[in-house]
């Protein structure tokens, strides 16, 4: 009862704002929204504490049963989901409260609710899922919350093209996923996670003949699934979507695009660690995957004078960290971080938020500057949430980060020196852009106009109170956290896996003091070099960038990534759309099909028309009798 | 009850209605507004009684139930002989549920010769309900070629102005390629001395012949589908169809062929059947890919929706011939599924196609700020269209992917890509039309859906969300009836897997 509640409370707000939200009016649906989204993030704190150590399920109904294909609605409880579930509906709560205050002003209060409440529901169907194919059912859910979000503000033009942009990015590793499905039914005869997990050592070092060839098992659906989870967090590749879909509200950005449903594709893997830890060249691609996309997206986190786009280029970056921890097999590592980084990352979030508001809607932090006296709470909850960022000792991120860092030193992975310097630099990077947005939002002179200056206040309660839980979530989550990263895996009992060859978690207790302190380093000289390019030296940017200019393009175009698909998907799909309408089917087969021979009955029948009554109908009456008594000859005929 | 004669009630009472309506007489405001009544009683009691047919149903038979026999054609063999098994019993109810929705959305829609109008869709759905309760082959013929009149008219008579040239293409497609299921039948019996379903059914005939009877069977019923490249009548039948003629059209017509595929090709073909499921495969993937992208190209919302018609029909026919129990329950599901979902979105543009009398995309725009039930309507059936998990356009696809990865994961990686493309056409057809701003001077005083439209849509909405969630009621009833259908086409694949 506990977890139907946790799950089904936010479906209960959503559909009660959704549908009677303008009846019962705007300050009703939050009030029902949010209260029933607390209940959840209550149910949520007593399922963690009381957290035992069997996993179990909470069977609901079969959803579809053919043959051996079988899906059921249930919740699956294990220490992976309640901590899941923790993640999410708290923070979803705190999200909700605050978007009180954030979207006062706006027209459709009662639809940002419903909205806002039914993406925390699939969410949590997703984490609860004890099958594929409800996973699938929650992960598309947020997929089309994380759409209507993002068009939210659907008058705007670029709005409505990030939403549908989101969407389709997201449908190619949907469809990965769904190949993935394919397979696992395929392979296994099942889709229950139970039957699936306890047969995959079995199938290790199998084959599998599929697509005209041979392929090991077990990589074919870690590679299928991972293409799934490389769409719904946008991983190197399929990230193009994530830094457009902050179109949408801040507080979406905070929920959906940083804390939760990004992440799901971390959730996704950790939660298939039985399956992975048996196809090490599947992780190998995760690893590759997750370090480049940590490097990529800090590098053009760099360049960026949106303070919300730099913030999602850092989520896109920390989501590679948490993939690289799974990749070299630190899979709680990799859910440590996404749990800390849920804190601090909706913090920097909710704070750029605050940081909006009082601007006037402004998002170029070259506009912006020496804020910190009007907005002081904002300005110290966002150094909290960015010092947790870049891994400041005893903050949140510092245990998180540095625990993914040196697994990837000590893993056997084939792929874990490339995982290791690149999330190295990657955290200089992370600091520098942190730092940069810091500097350049909140200290130096303001650069706003003169009518936005003096309207800069700082935000309500409503806003402000749940910017001080978070912060201190951002601060303390490390400490109550640690605990998922003991190298004995007590914590999980069983939910993430690891083969008996695996330990990585043991052995980062013994790196070397020089690993150990690397990322301070990194943290030090990032910093740093903002604080040089920022504070102590303000014209040093222009001429690095003037010195670099091919670099900086290249950057500020974000490695062509959007060009290169608008040349190679987009296009020639709308034009090769039009070629086969008008070329071939206008052109070849109406030509040569039915107009040809139209043409020439129509001569004929032309005169034939004339002499007879005109009336199309009778006609028609007449054939369907010709045509009885037609067969009736044809019959008769026959048997005669 | 189980003693009266359920399905030929169910068959007949509309054209009982339909002849009533006839002998209306008197001022044309009074005849029309009878017409109506009496049309919406009729159909009302229809489904109703095909509702019973659903409660007398038992599911754990795999047989022909509720079956009526009795001589027609004595001289030559045939009878009339009707009943319903798992599977037709639901394209029975969805033929009754359609013609009532369409006759309520029909209401202030159609002013002229409404007499004529509603004869027209009674007469189509004895028409529809006997193309499924058939079990005689020559009884199904008839049902089958007939439902061709009365849409013929109604596009010929109440549509747009390119309804001659529509109907027209319409008739000679369809028609071309039922003179060779005629002669497919005609030596059937001369093979049987038989036209009952269920004795064909589990007749064994000759391979090579097998494969001549399915090539004549194929050309009618790829035209039904359609099938690419047979495809090219339904974009025109749609475009200048009124709005109810395009939900009978893509709700029930489109799904006599792949009905036909798994009544006739499959049990009585199933060598055949096995030996011409790479052209199947083939034309199908084609059709995914191939109308998806033509989807994109098109400016007018009907057209978009009945190209996206085809593509999902494609999704049906890799089912159908898998041939395994998810592909083959999928590809009901899918066939149920759009007989609703497409049904529902060529009534959304008949929604604003009633008001602004354009079917161009780009009329439209912003929608949303002056029809807000509107937009919701849409959106969901857009994304049921997509098949989002949840709505009934889901179960049917994935069920279908999965089924025909067992048999060939490259048809199943290639008919995934439509979920691409799927979400890629429709979200840019409900982003022109809903959202953006309201600019156009026309769109400024549109009002949002009428009660009678909302009533029409509402059992569409709750079906589209049941079928999601909880598919397994339909599913449930149709499993005996598909297993039975398996155990008659899987010898043959072992068979022909053994040469």
């Amino acid at each position: 009862m506990l977890y139907v509640l946790l799950v089904f409370s936010p479906l209960l707000g959503a559909v009660i704002a959704g549908l009677f939200g303008r009846l019962i009016g705007d300050r009703a649906s939050q009030l029902v929204t949010c209260g029933l989204m607390g209940v959840s993030a209550l149910a949520s704190i007593v399922a963690l504490v009381g957290l035992g150590e069997e996993p179990f399920k909470v069977p609901l109904f079969t959803w579809m049963a053919v043959e051996g294909f079988i899906a059921e609605w249930s919740l699956r409880i294990d220490a992976l989901s309640v901590v899941m579930m923790f993640v999410v509906s708290c923070i979803s709560f705190l999200i909700h409260v605050y978007s009180i205050g954030y979207m006062a002003h706006d027209a459709s209060i009662p639809r940002f609710f419903a909205y806002l409440s039914f993406f925390t529901f699939a969410m949590l169907m997703l984490v609860t899922s004890d099958n594929l194919l409800q996973l699938y059912f929650g992960w598309e859910g947020v997929g089309v919350a994380s759409y209507l979000l993002i068009g939210f503000w659907y008058t705007r033009p670029s709005a409505c093209a990030a939403a549908i942009k989101a969407f389709i990015v997201n449908r190619v590793g949907d469809f990965g996923l769904a190949l993935g499905i394919a397979a696992t039914w395929f392979v296994f005869d099942s889709i229950q996670y139970d039957v699936i997990f306890a047969n995959t050592a079995k199938l290790a070092d199998t084959e599998l003949l599929v697509f005209g060839a041979s392929f090991d098992t077990l990589t074919l659906i870690g590679i299928l699934l991972f293409i799934g989870a490389m769409g719904k967090s946008a991983q190197l590749g399929l990230h193009t979507w994530l830094p457009d879909a902050m179109e949408g509200p801040t507080p979406v950005s905070a929920l959906i695009h940083a804390a939760t449903m990004v992440t799901a594709g971390v959730f996704l893997v950790a939660r298939f660690s039985p399956l992975y830890e048996f196809a090490p060249t599947a992780l190998a691609l995760v690893t590759f995957i997750g370090a480049s996309t940590a490097l990529f997206a800090a590098t053009v986190g760099l360049v960026q004078n949106d303070i919300k786009r730099v913030i999602a280029y850092s989520t896109c970056s920390q989501l590679g960290y948490m993939f690289a921890a799974a990749g070299v097999g630190a899979y709680a590592a990799g859910i440590f971080h996404l749990y800390t980084h849920a804190f601090f990352k909706a913090l920097l979030f909710l704070g750029a938020g605050s940081v909006i508001h009082a601007m006037s809607d402004e998002q170029d932090m070259r506009k912006m500057g020496g804020l910190w006296r009007k907005l002081p709470i904002t300005y110290a909850v966002m150094w909290i949430g960015s010092l947790a960022l870049v891994g400041f000792p005893g903050t949140a991120g510092f245990f998180s980060k540095d625990a993914i860092i040196e697994a990837a030193w000590v893993s056997p992975n084939a792929l874990s020196g490339y995982a290791f310097w690149l999330l190295l630099l990657a955290a200089v990077l992370t600091a520098f852009y942190s730092g940069r947005l810091m500097f350049l939002t909140f200290h130096g002179d303001s650069r706003a106009s003169r009518e936005v200056r003096e309207h800069v206040h700082e935000s309500p309660p409503v806003m402000t109170v749940p910017l001080l839980i978070l912060a201190a979530g951002a601060v303390l989550a490390g400490w109550f956290g640690l605990v998922m990263i003991a190298p004995e895996g007590e914590f999980w009992g069983g939910a993430i896996f690891t083969a008996p060859i695996n330990t990585v978690l043991e052995e980062i207790e013994t790196v070397p003091a020089i690993v150990k302190y690397a990322p301070l380093g990194a943290l030090i000289l990032g910093l740093g070099l903002a604080w040089l390019f920022y504070v102590a030296v303000p014209g040093l940017p222009d001429r690095i960038v003037a010195a670099l200019r091919p670099v900086h393009t290249f950057l500020t175009h974000k490695w062509y990534f959007d060009e290169l698909y608008d040349a190679l998907f987009v296009r020639p799909a709308v034009s090769l759309g039009r070629t086969l309408w008008r070329g071939f089917d206008l052109g070849v087969i109406d030509r040569f099909g039915p107009d040809g021979v139209a043409t020439v009955t129509l001569a004929s029948a032309r005169r034939a028309i004339r002499l007879q009554t005109g009336y199309v109908y009778h006609y028609a009456f007449a054939m369907l009798i010709g045509l009885v008594v037609l067969l009736s000859w044809y019959l008769f005929i026959l048997r005669g | 009850m189980s003693d009266w004669p359920l399905l030929s009630l169910v068959t007949f009472l509309p054209l009982v209605g339909a002849a009533f309506i006839l002998f209306i007489r008197g001022e044309p405001e009074i005849v029309a507004q009878n017409s109506r009544s009496v049309a919406l009683w009729t159909a009302l009691v229809t489904f109703l009684l095909s509702i019973l047919v659903w409660a007398n149903f038992d599911p754990a038979q795999p047989g022909f139930q509720m079956v009526e026999k009795s001589p027609w054609l004595p001289g030559l063999g045939v009878n009339y002989y009707v009943g319903v098994d798992g599977i037709s019993l639901w394209f029975v109810l969805l033929s009754t549920l359609l013609t009532l929705i369409c006759i309520i959305g029909s209401w202030h829609s159609v002013q002229t010769r409404v007499k004529e109008y509603m004869i027209a869709f009674l007469v189509m759905n004895t028409l529809m309900v006997g193309v499924f309760v058939a079990l005689d082959i020559v009884l199904f013929y008839i049902f089958f070629e007939g439902i061709l009149i009365p849409m013929y008219l109604i596009i010929g008579i109440w549509g747009g102005p390119r309804r001659i040239y529509a109907a027209f293409k319409f008739f000679l497609y369809t028609l071309a390629g039922s003179v060779l299921f005629l002669i497919a039948i005609l030596v059937m019996y001369m093979q049987t001395g038989t036209t009952e379903i269920p004795v064909l059914m589990n007749t064994d005939f000759e391979p090579a012949l097998q494969r001549w009877l399915w090539l004549a069977m194929f050309a009618s019923f790829a035209v039904k589908m359609p099938m690419w490249p047979f495809h090219t009548w339904l974009p025109d039948a749609h475009v200048e169809a009124p709005t109810a003629g395009s939900v009978v059209l893509a709700g029930i017509l489109l799904k006599v062929g792949g009905y036909a595929f798994l009544r006739f090709s499959l049990p009585m073909l199933p060598e055949a059947s096995e030996y011409f499921t790479p052209l199947i495969f083939a034309l199908s993937v084609i059709a995914i890919i191939y109308t998806s992208l033509v989807a994109l190209a098109q400016t007018d919302m009907k057209k978009l929706i009945a190209y996206s018609s085809v593509a999902h029909m494609g999704i049906v026919t890799i089912g159908i011939f898998t041939p395994n129990a998810p592909g083959i329950a999928g590809s009901i599901i899918m066939m149920l599924s759009h007989g609703l979902v497409s049904a529902a979105l060529f009534m959304v543009v008949g929604v604003v196609y009633d008001r602004i009398h354009s079917r161009e995309i780009a009329a439209y725009g912003g929608l949303a700020e002056r029809m807000p039930v509107y937009a919701t309507v849409f959106m969901l059936f857009m994304l049921a269209s997509v098949g989002l998990p949840g709505t009934s356009g889901f179960v049917g696809e994935i069920l279908v992917i999965v089924g025909v990865f067992a048999v060939d994961a490259w048809v199943a990686a290639l008919a995934a890509t439509g979920m691409i493309l799927g979400a890629a056409y429709m979200l840019w057809l409900y982003r022109r039309v809903i959202f953006g701003a309201l600019t156009k001077e026309s769109l400024k005083a549109i009002r949002d859906m009428r009660a009678n439209e909302v009533i029409a849509f509402a059992p569409l909405v709750v079906l589209v969300l049941l079928m999601g969630i909880y598919p397994q009621f339909f599913l449930e009833p149709m499993a005996a009836s598909i297993d039975q259908l398996l155990a008659r086409t899987l010898p043959a694949a072992e068979q022909l897997a053994m040469q």
